[in-house]
């Protein structure tokens, strides 16, 4: 398989900006994921010794209220705009979405503009009304994923651990989910193309895993904002993820990443609702497959702290996968918080097994 | 002594071998250029021929009487021309390296090459190695045998049309005539060979449009089986036992569905050679998709609208052998009335 | 188990490597000239019955040979075996034949029990 995607990627490779950044958080994954920021500007900052901004100014890009048809497209253009506008304030523009949905809105916004200049002025006058604020296009737009994928080479020399399995020396089976707004909206604009992209892959396979090509790996994991911000419509939602867990299953995988916070989110939480609902899991154990960020597995491999990660306020327990690494923890520090107060237990949930037995 | 008058053939294809001879054949002397180290272009790539199943070596051995010692005829090989220019009235062929060749009328049968299915990279094609496309799956039926790259007979199979054709996503708006037919004369073939397996078409329109094309259509559905499915395929994948996954829709029903078969094999379709696209610039008779133009569809389509240089073939858009051939004759001719004309 | 009030709905792709295309060899086996349909779309257009109702013949014939058996033996019931399906067909299939021996098959699988 490699000899050819190597050769065909090439046409996909895109510039990644190397310093200068300025990040622009997701909205949802501080509360789901909530090391993963903070460990990506650890890895930028303390490992890389690249300037990022993280401004404590910035918002929303709309994302979500965008496409759940709640937030009209002018209005998108000029929250952008105003976020631009902020990187112009420190000086930098190289731009870094946290967000894949982000990653694509900023994508849209800036085509759009590239392709009706009409449009672009409008958005200056807007800004420029409602705020007094001028913008700059930013020079590079780039996804967090790609610059962790940009550096997989010069991390993996400082990480203490591989993607390997202690006990049998073998590389650990994972499963990789691309954020579908990563390379579904512009190919060109991702590495390694719409089909196979290589940001993931090329983590993986550099720090030692195996990247496990099943059935359904190209299909999307459900996220789909409107299927389920309401309610009755989830269970729409959770069939595609359940497709894809399905299909994945056989191949037995030791753990998933994906970039996107909803993918993650939901190939996570979506484990439970199905056990829940069906009685369903698809590991052997009951305790469903760990899903990480891939900021979460940088991080695990550099030696970070897992707790210091938030992995433990991931629906599925990644104790078995942190055991498979050999990755120590102290399950006395699991639930203590920054503050060194026991934060209390989350409760158990009926099918899915939350608690590792030794 | 009267001086012969002489004509470049660029490319021995079928087209080009039909030139030439007909153009010995009116005691013109004729030079044919072929960049390759054999003539016969494209149907070296064929075991048999569609619509009727005939041996592509016997059709190559008829083609070729009269051409390969036919005084009139001089064959070069491994001569790639680079450039080809009108100076004073005549012709001149710069090869790769460094010859030239000189004459009183060009003829352009520079032909086509398929479309590189790795393009289409949903499909797959270069990294499930039981993807395939028509011109690998001709060969192995040369060999005898269609085998899975685990050497297994493949229980199921799938023939994908319009691969590189009627695709806007490739560049390529047009029909390449030939993938359909082909696929109905491949699936025929494999079932033949294996009658217990089952074989499938997928496809958008199933364009017919030669003579005993639809008789063999119709057969293959009442005699072979081949079951017919509509609807174009977005997505392959493999197995856990490296089978692949194909996922289209089952337009006649609008229904998804998805289906593992042991092989699948893409209909890839016609494109403008290299060569066509470079000599038709060179001299402004590219037309589009970088296929080389004639002067009139209709009326003068072995013209161009350079005097003097002619075209023969599916360098101007795809065509069957058949038709090949007819116009390697046709181009011939009017050739001869435009070496008339100029005394 | 718990109850959000939504449901998780089945895949509605067809599997090919599921269903029983073997099934269509027995219409195939009595009516050889079933094979030969192009879905042109002759038969329904001109059927009697697809004037009143929305039996749909080329669809139904198309459905059973994909596997997809749902509901289809209610949907033949809507036929009137007039013939004017069969009098048309540029394919020459013996149209009332594959909707008889359909029956036969439908029947056995969904009425059996009645
Ligand atoms: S001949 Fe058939 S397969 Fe080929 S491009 Fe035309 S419609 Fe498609
Ligand atoms: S008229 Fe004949 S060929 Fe056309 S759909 Fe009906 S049965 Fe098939
Ligand atoms: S036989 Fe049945 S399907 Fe055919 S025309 Fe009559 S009612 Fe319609």
């Amino acid at each position: 398989m490699e000899e050819f995607t190597k050769k065909y990627w090439k046409d996909y490779q895109k510039e990644i900006a190397d310093d200068n950044f300025y990040y622009e958080r997701s909205c949802i994954r501080q509360s789901f994921f909530p090391g993963s920021e903070a460990a990506f500007l650890k890895i930028l900052r303390d490992i890389l010794g690249k300037n990022i901004i993280d401004d404590p100014n910035q918002h929303t890009c709309t994302g979500i209220g965008y496409h759940s048809d709640i937030v009209p497209f002018d209005t998108t253009m000029t929250v952008v705009a105003r976020i631009f506008s902020l990187m112009k304030d420190h000086g930098v523009n190289n731009f870094i979405p946290s967000c894949v949905t982000s990653f694509g809105i900023f994508n849209e916004v800036v085509e759009t503009w590239n392709h009706s200049p009409e449009e672009y002025e409008k958005t200056k006058l807007f800004l420029k009304q409602a705020t007094g604020r001028d913008f700059e296009i930013p020079q590079n737009i780039s996804h967090a994923s790609d610059i962790i994928y940009k550096y997989r080479k010069e991390l993996k020399e400082k990480m203490p651990y591989r993607l390997v399995n202690r006990n049998t020396g073998k590389p650990l089976r994972v499963v990789e989910h691309i954020g579908c707004h990563y390379s579904k909206l512009f190919a060109k604009k991702s590495e390694g193309g719409m089909e196979f992209p290589k940001v993931l892959v090329g983590m993986i396979e550099e720090w030692g895993g195996e990247v496990i090509d099943y059935p359904e790996r190209r299909h999307c994991c459900g996220f789909g904002f409107r299927q389920y911000l309401v309610m009755a419509n989830r269970g729409y939602s959770v069939a595609n993820t359940k497709k894809k867990f399905e299909s994945m299953q056989p191949y037995k995988p030791d753990f998933i990443v994906a970039n996107c916070p909803g993918c993650t989110m939901f190939m996570d939480r979506w484990q439970y609702t199905i056990a829940e609902m069906e009685g369903k899991t698809y590991d052997d154990n009951k305790m469903g497959i760990p899903v990480l960020t891939y900021e979460e597995m940088a991080g695990l491999l550099l030696g970070f702290n897992p707790w210091d990660l938030g992995l433990q306020l991931h629906q599925v327990q990644v104790e078995p996968l942190l055991d498979k690494i050999g990755i120590p923890y102290d399950p006395k520090d699991k639930y203590v918080g920054k503050s060194g107060n026991f934060l209390g237990e989350p409760e158990k949930p009926e099918n899915l097994v939350t608690v590792y037995g030794k | 002594m009267e001086n012969k008058k002489t004509v470049l053939v660029i490319g021995a294809g079928p087209a080009g071998i039909s030139a030439a001879k007909s153009l010995a054949n009116d005691n013109i002397s004729v030079t044919v250029l072929e960049k390759e180290d054999t003539f016969g272009g494209n149907i070296n790539n064929w075991a048999k021929l569609f619509p009727n199943f005939k041996d592509a070596g016997e059709v190559k051995s008829s083609l070729i009487q009269n051409f390969v010692n036919n005084q009139n005829i001089k064959i070069v090989y491994n001569k790639k021309v680079t450039e080809l220019k009108k100076h004073n009235q005549k012709w001149i062929a710069n090869t790769s390296d460094g010859e030239v060749f000189e004459s009183d009328a060009a003829i352009l049968s520079t032909g086509f090459k398929v479309f590189d299915a790795q393009y289409k990279e949903e499909l797959g094609y270069g990294i499930y190695p039981n993807v395939i496309t028509s011109v690998e799956f001709e060969k192995m039926y040369k060999n005898g045998k269609i085998l899975t790259v685990q050497g297994s007979v493949p229980k199921k199979i799938a023939f994908l049309n319009c691969v590189g054709s009627r695709d806007e996503k490739v560049g390529n708006h047009y029909c390449s005539r030939i993938c359909c037919i082909a696929a109905v004369k491949q699936a025929i073939e494999f079932k033949e060979l294996y009658p217990q397996s089952e074989a499938f078409i997928f496809y958008m329109d199933i364009r017919m449009a030669g003579q005993f094309y639809e008789e063999l259509y119709r057969k293959s559905q009442e005699k072979h089986g081949v079951v017919y499915i509509r609807g174009r395929i977005s997505e392959t994948s493999s197995t856990i036992d490296k089978k692949v996954q194909i996922k289209a829709e089952d337009t006649l029903a609008a229904t998804p569905l998805r289906m593992t078969v042991d092989m699948l094999v893409l209909m890839i379709g016609v494109e403008a050679s290299k060569s066509t696209t470079i000599l038709s610039k060179q001299n402004n008779i590219d037309g589009p998709y970088g296929f080389a133009k004639s002067k009139d569809i209709h009326t003068a389509d072995n013209y161009s609208n350079e005097n003097g240089l002619f075209l023969a073939g599916s360098c101007k858009r795809p065509l069957t052998l058949t038709e090949t051939i007819a116009d390697g004759k046709s181009a011939a001719i009017s050739v001869v009335e435009y070496l008339k004309q100029t005394k | 188990m718990k109850n959000w009030g939504f449901k998780i709905p089945d895949s509605r792709t067809l599997d090919l490597d599921k269903e029983d295309l073997k099934l269509y060899n027995k219409i195939v086996e009595k009516v050889p000239s079933a094979r030969r349909c192009i879905m042109c779309g002759m038969c329904s257009a001109t059927c009697s019955a697809a004037n009143h109702t929305n039996f749909n013949f080329r669809l139904v014939h198309h459905k059973f040979r994909m596997g997809m058996f749902e509901s289809l033996a209610s949907e033949l019931d809507k036929c009137m075996l007039c013939g004017k399906c069969r009098m048309l067909c540029p394919r020459g299939v013996n149209t009332r034949a594959v909707i008889y021996n359909m029956r036969i098959i439908l029947d056995n699988m969904y009425y059996k029990n009645i």
